[in-house]
């Protein structure tokens, strides 16, 4: 049994968005706290830059306007530099552990699911990290789009042998 | 230097902090920046349903909760105490174009004329609510990633998968605001 659900799922801490190797060393719960604090930067920002803001997505979508572009531009270069840098000078974490990368696999998913995204992305004006941010700002409705954005993600886990990928 | 804070932020300053996330991350405990597996960590901790893609040890991806759980709390301290008084200001070809529709409140950054718990009950809320919703989370975990995890930290990592998701996530999002989020918008 174990061994089907690694066959299967060959996304899950490999391909996806998830910590990819597993640490070591077992910390206490509250040093999760660390990355709220990151969280909150992250949070900041959205909204200062009106990252957030569905007019700046329509803008972005209709070349009216520059701001997403350079935001995701100089995001993109920064973290370029920063991750070519950590590999370069094999930096360590503040822990000493090892920073690990693993080479994502194409897969048609990547296709499909990107257009999918880029539609709900253009009806909804945020990505899922604004949402939140949507919500913190006080548009308490998110939430429902929070709740369909899980349900959307539900139903792809529940069909997801079925798709091609 | 409250002054400076509350003003709109340039583009540059936004890109430049989102981009050193992604070192701070890795150092802080060899995180990988994404935000969209946290609709999936949500699921396996509430609905796992038996189905394999939920059935895993979600709290080992517990940083990520917390993760976004400080962006809605950076939401929350960025309205209260940095917010600006001055109206958001929108590019007057999409103003006039969304005024044809009725849309004429641009006070907010969320329009409070398209998602609100009244707009619900219409179709055209409860299509780009509920409907949009749904394709941002069924999308992004098809791609296997969104902005943040394929955008920013996939080409950070020179990654050409994250590039064609990138790529897919534009066509979708000029497809929908240019040639169907007109119809919608006119419900």
């Amino acid at each position: 049994m174990k061994m089907k659900q690694e066959e299967t799922d060959f996304e899950v801490r490999s391909l996806d968005t998830m910590c990819v190797n597993e640490s070591e060393l077992v910390h206490p719960w509250w040093y999760n706290f660390k990355y709220a604090a990151v969280g909150v930067i992250f949070g900041i920002v959205f909204i200062k830059a009106e990252i957030i803001s569905w007019f700046r997505i329509q803008e972005m979508f209709k070349l009216q306007s520059f701001h997403m572009y350079g935001v995701i531009g100089t995001a993109v270069v920064v973290g370029a530099i920063s991750v070519f840098l950590i590999k370069k000078l094999k930096i360590k974490t503040v822990h000493g552990e090892e920073i690990t990368f693993t080479n994502k696999k194409f897969n048609k998913g990547q296709i499909y699911g990107g257009l999918i995204f880029g539609l709900g992305w253009a009806i909804t004006g945020a990505c899922p990290g604004p949402l939140f941010a949507q919500l913190g700002s006080g548009a308490l409705a998110i939430i429902v789009v929070i709740a369909s954005a899980m349900a959307g993600t539900w139903v792809y886990g529940k069909f997801r042998e079925q798709l091609p990928h | 230097m409250i002054e400076t804070l509350t003003q709109p932020w340039p583009w540059y300053v936004a890109g430049a902090i989102i981009g050193l996330i992604v070192p701070t991350l890795l150092i802080l405990g060899n995180k990988h920046f994404g935000i969209s597996a946290n609709l999936r960590h949500m699921c396996a901790a509430c609905f796992p349903s038996n189905i394999p893609f939920f059935n895993y040890d979600w709290k080992k991806e517990s940083w990520n909760l917390f993760f976004i759980g400080g962006i809605l709390v950076g939401g929350i301290i960025s309205t209260q105490y940095l917010s600006s008084p001055d109206p958001v200001i929108i590019h007057p070809d999409l103003a006039k174009e969304l005024t044809q529709f009725g849309i004429t409140d641009f006070s907010g950054l969320v329009p409070i004329q398209l998602f609100s718990f009244e707009s619900l009950f219409t179709l055209r809320g409860l299509i780009m609510m509920v409907g949009g919703g749904f394709l941002v989370g069924f999308g992004t975990r098809y791609a296997g990633g969104c902005t943040s995890g394929h955008a920013i930290m996939g080409l950070s990592d020179l990654q050409w998968p994250s590039l064609v998701a990138t790529i897919s996530f534009m066509i979708g999002g000029f497809l929908m605001t240019n040639l169907i989020l007109p119809y919608i918008l006119a419900l």
